[in-house]
């Protein structure tokens, strides 16, 4: 009997069993950021106890960051007291750490793979449920609470239960202004957002293998959005070309070691999973959500669907759509195309990378913004702002009226001074449109950064494909 | 971590299906360095308005409503991975949610925090929500030695899963760091052998 990718990469890891009871699973990085780690470092010193293995702990600052004057203090009291007990805590317990003057801060999703920190076959945790980002490169990555935060601080290891093995298969060409993005939001539309509890998912197929490092990291990103642990995605040729020079790969002998390993990192033929999905990539347009929940996309040409079309049936899950509906002040049946919008943001863990600025170039290349449009772009990392410059990107992008800001988690999540005012409708390349996510009262549209800055242009939701 | 005894109780109902993690305690409410005052926060905006006044209508706010379980809508914590919810829910006062279905971060971020997690049937969740209805304070009882919740009015009983090494961590209060601090040796042979 074959084993899965997944089960390859997982049984190299058990350190020890219990039975009737969890793995001593081990961490091979475990990536922190401010917001999660605090409470996890206090936990050590409360117990008198160092980090066990410092060198395989990576450190950024990225939620509570200012996205403009990163040179000045940070003004929020709370937030500039967390990244500075951050500061403190890997100085005293040895941990690098890529703050907020260092060449490669950044969002950490970001940061990880752009430094080649992340690497085929590894396992990885954070305090971060987008962490499952990094499976885009065959390997196990999940979000995982403070207080296991500290356990793989205090040990290097987890206690951990073996999940259940989904596979998502999406065979075919895509249509055109189809991304990434669009792929992944059509994907949970139909397993829904709760579709993957208990699952870590292999996404297979052309459509998958066809996409670049950056394409794969969105897919992956987005998995925890279909309430999977993580998604991952078997490493070829196109990964081994990413890794390969950047900071913290292997080099010379050991690149070649490495990579002969990682060619074995893949499901064997006869392995079997407990739930396979199949899809079309033919199937997909340009996709953007309607809802409070990720789950809740259509493809952008269509109309909103009513309770009835998504298969509500109890009193319960009806009750919850329409409060969803009076949330985004939208009715059944109601057109996405032409919705005049008020916001625009290009960034998040999902879509901060190169590629998806060459995207948003690629689009408002010689045009305008709309004038009700205030559309921010933020960076991934100070890596990818450097590469907006030099790539001439940023010139393109100023000139057709954004503006560029600093890297961070920014608007995602409005932990910092990025936020949506109440009521306003927001276009965003994140991940989750959940109610207040973007700001009290702020309403999340989920897209590709193509319809992003299409709709920037048009000033209403606008289909990407029109403008390519 | 306290030990978990039999509770009886009643409990508060939150019929909302699929809350997420920012609803329970909102992003800005994520400062803090450390553990404790998040339960003033838990489920911020959808318990007070715009200028901070209760909304009696949200169950949480509604005296009618009272207990040490919270019976929620399916797929409930899903989204981030803040333990800060798990915080937050426990600082307020629950030891245990009962739902359908709960999201997988979610589930062990309450039992890392001592709330006991029960999952039932979606029939036993209907019911669940009946028995508040027709009695606000219906009580609720939470067996886990025997792994049973049973509303204790009409007597319908559902036994609910927990693994062995979990239970006897909540039911002794002992904690997975201390486990995994024993396991050190374990651990580096595992690293040396690698």
């Amino acid at each position: 009997m074959g084993k899965t990718l997944f089960d390859k990469i997982y049984d190299k890891h058990i350190v020890s069993s219990i039975p009737d009871g969890p793995d001593v699973f081990y961490i091979d990085v475990q990536y922190i950021h401010e917001v999660t780690s605090p409470q996890a470092f206090e936990g050590l010193r409360q117990r008198g106890i160092k980090v066990a293995r410092p060198k395989q702990v990576c450190a950024t600052a990225d939620h509570n960051v200012p996205t403009e004057n990163q040179h000045l203090p940070i003004q929020n009291d709370l937030s500039r007291h967390q990244v500075s007990t951050l500061v403190q805590n890997c100085e005293e317990f040895g941990i690098d750490l890529y703050g907020l003057e260092h060449p490669f801060q950044g969002i950490v999703h970001v940061v990880g793979p752009e430094l080649g920190v992340t690497k085929p076959g590894m396992t990885m945790v954070c305090g971060d449920s987008h962490t499952s980002t990094h499976g885009a490169f065959g390997a196990i990555a999940f979000g995982v609470g403070t207080s296991e935060v500290e356990m793989v601080l205090a040990t290097q290891c987890l206690m951990q239960h073996r999940p259940k093995r989904m596979r998502i298969t999406v065979e075919g060409d895509l249509q055109k202004g189809v991304t990434a993005k669009d792929i992944v939001l059509y994907v949970i539309s139909k397993t829904t957002a709760a579709g993957g509890t208990g699952y870590f998912v292999e996404f297979a197929g052309s459509a998958f293998s066809s996409l670049t490092m950056e394409g794969r990291m969105t897919v992956c990103n987005m998995s925890i959005e279909m309430g999977a642990r993580g998604g991952l995605i078997a490493p070829d040729e196109t990964t081994f070309e990413y890794v390969k020079g950047r900071e913290f790969a292997p080099k010379g002998a050991d690149w070649d070691k490495a990579v002969s390993e990682w060619k074995e990192l893949y499901t064997d033929e006869d392995a079997t999973f407990d739930k396979e999905f199949n899809f079309d990539a033919s199937d997909i347009e340009p996709m953007i959500t309607y809802g409070t929940n990720p789950g809740m996309g259509i493809g952008i040409t269509q109309k909103i669907p009513s309770a009835a079309d998504i298969g509500a049936t109890t009193v319960k899950e009806i009750e919850s759509f329409d409060k969803a509906m009076e949330y985004m002040d939208f009715k059944p049946g109601q057109a996405m195309l032409g919705k005049q919008i008020d916001y625009v943001f290009v960034g998040s863990c999902t879509n901060a990378r190169i590629e998806d600025f060459r995207e948003v170039a690629e689009i408002v290349k010689g045009k305008q913004k709309a004038d009700n449009v205030t559309a921010w772009l933020v960076p991934g990392s100070k890596q990818v702002e450097k590469q907006i410059f030099d790539e001439g990107l940023a010139e393109i992008i100023e000139a057709a009226g954004f503006k560029i800001r600093q890297p961070g988690c920014s608007a995602c999540l409005a932990m910092n001074d990025d936020k949506v005012p109440t009521g306003a409708y927001c276009v965003s390349t994140s991940n989750r449109n959940f109610e207040g996510r973007q700001g009290p009262g702020a309403r999340t549209m989920l897209a590709s950064p193509s319809t992003a800055a299409a709709t920037a242009i048009v000033g209403k939701i606008a289909n990407p494909a029109d403008l390519i | 971590m306290e030990k978990f005894n039999t509770i009886i109780s009643s409990a508060v109902p939150l019929t909302t299906e699929n809350i997420d993690t920012d609803q329970i305690i909102p992003a800005r409410f994520l400062k803090a360095t450390t553990r404790d005052g998040f339960g003033d926060n838990l489920f911020r905006d959808w318990r007070f308005d715009k200028n901070n006044d209760p909304i009696t209508t949200f169950p949480l706010e509604d005296p009618k409503y009272d207990g040490s379980i919270l019976v929620a809508g399916k797929n409930f914590g899903c989204g981030s991975s803040r333990e800060h919810a798990a915080w937050a829910i426990a600082d307020y006062g629950f030891k245990v949610v009962i739902c359908s279905e709960f999201a997988d971060i979610f589930q062990n971020n309450a039992l890392n925090n001592g709330v006991l997690v029960v999952t039932v049937s979606a029939e036993f969740l209907a019911k669940s929500f009946s028995a508040i209805e027709v009695n606000n304070q219906a009580a609720f009882k939470i067996d886990l030695k025997n792994q049973f919740v049973e509303l204790v009015a009409s007597g319908d009983k559902e036994s609910f899963q927990i693994n062995g090494y979990r239970k006897e961590c909540l039911i002794n209060g002992y904690d997975n760091i201390d486990y995994l601090i024993s396991q050190k040796e374990k651990i580096a042979a595992f690293e040396s052998a690698k």
